[in-house]
This record gives structure tokens, sequence and C-alpha cells, in this order.
């Protein structure tokens, strides 16, 4: 079967540590995939290596029947793969609207004198940029803080300013590096929502890092379970749960 | 979503205004530059003060090539002046070895800027922060040393008599040219993208930008708009030698940046005015403030930074909107404390 994103034995070595064993995945189209493990087990050197932050030791990842292992961070986004970071990384002294619209620059066919000098070109290809930035914005209910520094929007905010931004990059697959940290509850189980919305209205796939449990059962259909860099397992929801090498890895030996 | 995008319904009515909006513009220049010469003409400018305003003039423009570099793409570079030496040179060279045209020899010298910013740029826009400003202050002195050693420009002793050709309308159209290129560059995604990099390179590379190339743009930019400074300086000056622009000078175009505002091309204009016409103004003081003028510039310096560590404006610009609001404060300020005044009355 033909699949998204086909990851085959990645592996990377820093130095004499190997941080990522023989990885395999796959992801299919308008898949909601999670990927969890113990801290350390590796799960954002794969992410780093999905996006092109590192270049694998050895493997292969093949995306939307293209090789993409080894190139530049920003050629993968432009063959429309986008993530948030785990640390959230916003441009902070610019506007959340701003933000939003630095994703269309490599999507954009103005030229550079035309920037220069406005060309009308330039101008209704601007106009059109700030309407589109403003739907994603108001998709993800920031469109009436649009005009205010990323700097100063509460957390919770910036973390959904960082899904709206990877969105305006129109990815067909979209990395969340663990998109609930530091929300209170009310604002996970309006994410879960959220994520679950944006797989079927974009009709993209999502794979997500994220540690509370609650939100990867419930919103992932598939999941692969990384410890100490090697996948210890894989399946839907109820097997990993079930799973006694996934539970020897979150809680030791004889839990 | 995608049928949404296609059909964007576009007023074709934002050209017109932005057009009618740059007539504005270009007669408010055209207007200001009357009053100018009305002034000279009067004898209200005298030609001291005319060369203060022209050598302001000037500096500015290197200057806003700074900011672009410094302020919007956030790369230090300590060795701004040395591009400005290599339009002067490259200008003076042509006027007055090739008898150039005024003109092409401008664009001789900002092309030879912008040339040499492209192949210096490649290699070393790759380091960052300290390292950058280390080699960008290297690569300054190195200029200054290669120029001192061709005696076909004078060496060390420099070049004379260039012919005098800059006049206050070429640095005040210049100036205005160089204000817009940049407003209207940072204003565009190219510019979203520039300050993109200098916020977070990782995650703008994330975002699909290419971080080396926007550094190369705004780099070669910045640095075509020192060459041009150094044109105009050298037909102004009529003198030129190396050590005009050491890192003295970069260092110079650096406060005037910081001052105004990293990031404010309105924050460049003001920090550049003031401290040309601080030392300068100082001068005419007693006798006190005479002696001791670049002392108390530098006691300005530092009491500045530490009341306004963001530099005079920031990163706001002055704009027509925001000098109307605020008069419109000011305004009301007034009118209300007239209403107190008369309660109080009663």
């Amino acid at each position: 079967m033909e699949q998204l994103l086909n990851v085959k034995n990645l592996t990377i070595k820093f130095g004499g540590l190997t941080a990522v064993n023989t990885v395999n995945m796959q992801i299919g189209d308008n898949n909601l995939v999670g990927l969890i493990g113990p801290n350390g087990a590796g799960k954002t050197t794969v992410f780093n290596m999905l996006t092109g932050v590192y270049k694998p030791t050895s493997g292969k990842i093949d995306f939307n029947g293209e090789r993409i292992d080894g190139i530049k961070p920003y050629d993968i986004t432009s063959k429309r793969i986008a993530r948030t970071f785990q640390n959230i990384r916003l441009f902070k002294d610019l506007t959340v609207l701003q933000n939003v619209m630095v994703s269309f620059d490599f999507q954009a066919k103005t030229t550079l004198l035309g920037s220069i000098f406005h060309s009308p070109h330039q101008m209704k290809e601007e106009a059109k940029m700030k309407e589109e930035a403003m739907e994603y914005l108001k998709i993800m209910k920031l469109d009436d803080k649009a005009d205010e520094l990323a700097k100063n929007l509460p957390y919770g905010e910036q973390r959904r300013l960082e899904i709206a931004r990877a969105l305006a990059a129109k990815p067909k697959l979209l990395l969340l590096d663990e998109p609930a940290a530091g929300m209170n509850p009310q604002e996970t189980a309006e994410l879960t929502e959220m994520i679950r919305w944006i797989k079927e209205e974009f009709k993209i796939s999502v794979l997500l890092i994220e540690h509370d449990m609650k939100l990867v059962m419930n919103v992932c259909e598939y999941i692969y379970v990384l410890s100490f860099g090697e996948i210890i397992a894989s399946g839907v929801p109820e097997e990993i749960q079930k799973n006694p090498k996934v539970i020897e890895a979150y809680l030791g030996k004889g839990a | 979503m995608e049928e949404q995008m296609k059909d964007t319904a576009f007023d074709k009515s934002v050209i017109v205004k932005t057009y009618i909006k740059y007539a504005i513009i270009i007669g408010v220049l055209f207007a200001i530059y009357g009053i100018a010469l009305l002034l000279i003409q009067r004898g209200i400018l005298d030609s001291y003060t005319l060369r203060v305003v022209k050598t302001a003039g000037i500096f500015m423009i290197a200057a806003f090539g700074l900011n672009l570099i410094l302020g919007y793409t956030g790369q230090l570079t300590m060795g701004h002046a040395a591009f400005m030496s290599i339009g002067a040179y490259g200008s003076a060279i042509m006027t007055q070895k090739f008898n150039m045209p005024y003109g092409v020899s401008l664009l001789v010298g900002i092309l030879a800027a912008a040339i040499l910013a492209a192949l210096i740029g490649y290699p070393i826009l790759r380091l960052k922060g300290d390292y950058l400003a280390i080699c960008t202050l290297g690569f300054g002195e190195i200029v200054k040393v290669v120029i001192q050693n061709i005696d076909y420009v004078g060496g060390a002793r420099g070049m004379t008599s260039i012919p005098v050709k800059t006049s206050l309308m070429t640095i005040f159209f210049c100036v205005a040219l160089c204000f817009a290129i940049i407003k209207n560059l940072i204003h565009s995604s190219k510019g979203r993208a520039i300050m993109s990099v200098r916020e977070d390179d990782i995650a703008a590379e994330a975002m699909g930008i290419n971080p080396t190339k926007y550094k190369m743009i705004s780099f070669v930019l910045g640095s075509a708009m020192a060459g041009l400074a150094g044109g105009l300086y050298a037909h102004f000056n009529t003198f030129i030698d190396p050590v005009t622009f050491n890192y003295a000078k970069s260092f110079d175009f650096i406060t005037y940046v910081v001052l105004g505002g990293m990031g404010s091309v309105s924050g460049t204009v003001v920090g550049t005015a003031i401290l040309v016409f601080l030392p300068e103004s100082l001068r005419g003081l007693s006798e006190v403030f005479k002696e001791n003028r670049m002392l108390i510039y530098a006691i300005m310096l530092v009491a500045l930074m530490i009341f306004r560590p963001n530099g005079i404006l920031g990163t706001k610009e002055i704009t027509v909107k925001g000098i109307a609001n605020w008069c419109k404060r000011i305004y009301a300020k007034i009118t209300h404390k007239g209403d107190k005044t008369a309660k109080a009355g009663e």
C-alpha cells in the first residue's frame, strides 16, 4: 500500500551514543498517529530527523513518494511537512498575524523587486495572504488577537498560534511536539477536539508526541511506543494499553 | 479550503489608493525641499549648517543599510564603513580617472559594494553573533589596509580633489528613496521572512524560509546602501582616505542605529540626526561645553541607553497617523484640564 510517510531503519548516532536505532514507521493518508515513550526515549530526535534538523546516520525517509532524509528543513517544509516545537518557538516580536503570514513566504510568487517597490501584484498577494492568515487565526480562535505581539499571548494561546502557523504552511503531514504541554485539563480537552477537527477539515495526517495519555488514547488511531531509541510496540490504543512491554517501559519491571 | 483561497475578492482601489499616497508623499518631499531652498536663499541656513545637514543625510543612508542588517535581520556586523569606503573609492575613481558622469559613478560605487558584500557574505553569514561581529570587524580592517597599499588611489594619502557633485537635492532624495525601499521591503512577505530569521532562525527554517538566502539579501542590500553613501560622501567632501572609514566609523553607524531604535527606520533618522547635530551644536555653547564637547556627548549617550535601552523609538515608527493621534491626545488632555479648572472655579 502506498503510504504518505515511510520511515525505514532510521538511525542516528551522536558520537558513541545511538539516540535512535532502526526505527520503522508508516503513516497513511489522513491518519492520526501518536508517538509516545518515556523521557529521553528519542521522540523529538525522530521529529528532528523527519523535519531535516538532524541528518540521520543511516536509514531512509520517504514522504509522498520522494526521499527526504538529509535535505534542508525549508525544503522539507515546501514538500508539505510542517511542525510545532516542544519549547514554543514563535517569532516573539512579530504580531500574531505576522507569525502566521511568515508561513506563506515560500508559497508566494512576488519577486524581491516587487516587494521593494510594492508592485500591484505584490499588493494583491499581500491582501490575499492577510485574508488567508485571518482564516487560520479564526480556526485557532486567535482572530481577535491578530495585532498583538506573539510574546504577549498567554501560554495556551501561544501553543495554538504555533499550530496555526504550521497549518498555514499547508502541510500534508503535521507534526505536533507535545501540543498539550503546560495546558490545564479543560484546555487539553479543547485541544483534543481541535486536533481531531483539523485532521478531518484539512484532510491531513497528524503525528503527535504527547505525554498526556488521555489525549493520546483519545485521538490517536495508531500508536508507536519509543523507548531508549527503539520502537518497542505499535498498534491501536487498546493494544498499547495492555502491552506488558509498554507498561514495563513506563513503570519499571514487576509493575 | 482550496476554493476559498483561489477567489478572494481583491479591491482594486487599494492599488489606486497606494499610488495616490505615493504621489502625496513625493509632493510633500518636494515641498520640504522647496522650503529648505528658501531657507538657504534667505540666509537662515548658513553654509556651515548646510554642511552638517548634508553630512547627516549621507550618514543616514549608510545607517539605513546597517539598520536592515542589524535591526531587522539581527546580524551584528562591525565592518559597515568598509562598504562605504568601497563605494567612495569606486565612484571617485570613475569620476576622477575615467571622467564618467556622476550618476554612473554612483552606480558603480553601489555595485562594487554589493558585489563585495555578496562575495564575503556567502561564507561569513553562516557565523552567528559575536563570531560574525569579529569576522566583519577583521574584514573592515583588511579593506582599509588594502586600500592603503594601492598607489593608484593614493594609498594612505587618500584621494584628493574629487569633483564636488553631491548637491542637497541628491542627498535628500537618496535618503527618501532608501527610506522607502527599507520601509516597503519590511512591509512585505520578504520583510517578514527577514524578521523571522532575526526572531528564531530554527523556527523560520521549519516554516520554509531559507535563512542564508534572506541574510544574504539584507546584507547585500544594506551594503549597497553603504556604497551609495560612500559615493555621495566622496563627491561631497572632495577628499577621502582609508582611515576615514575605519572601525570607528563602523561603530558610529552602530551607535546611530542602536540609539534610534533597532528595527525602526524613522528611529534611524532620529538617531543619526541627533548624533550628528549634537556634537556640532555643543560647539556653539560656552567655553566649558566647547572644551568638553565629546565628554558631554558620551554622557548623553550613556544616559539615553539607561533611560531608553531599546533606543529612542524602539521598534516603533513615526507615522502621520501616530502624530495625529498624539496631537489628539494632547488636545484632549488640555480640554480635559480646562474642564477641571472650570469645575474648580464653580
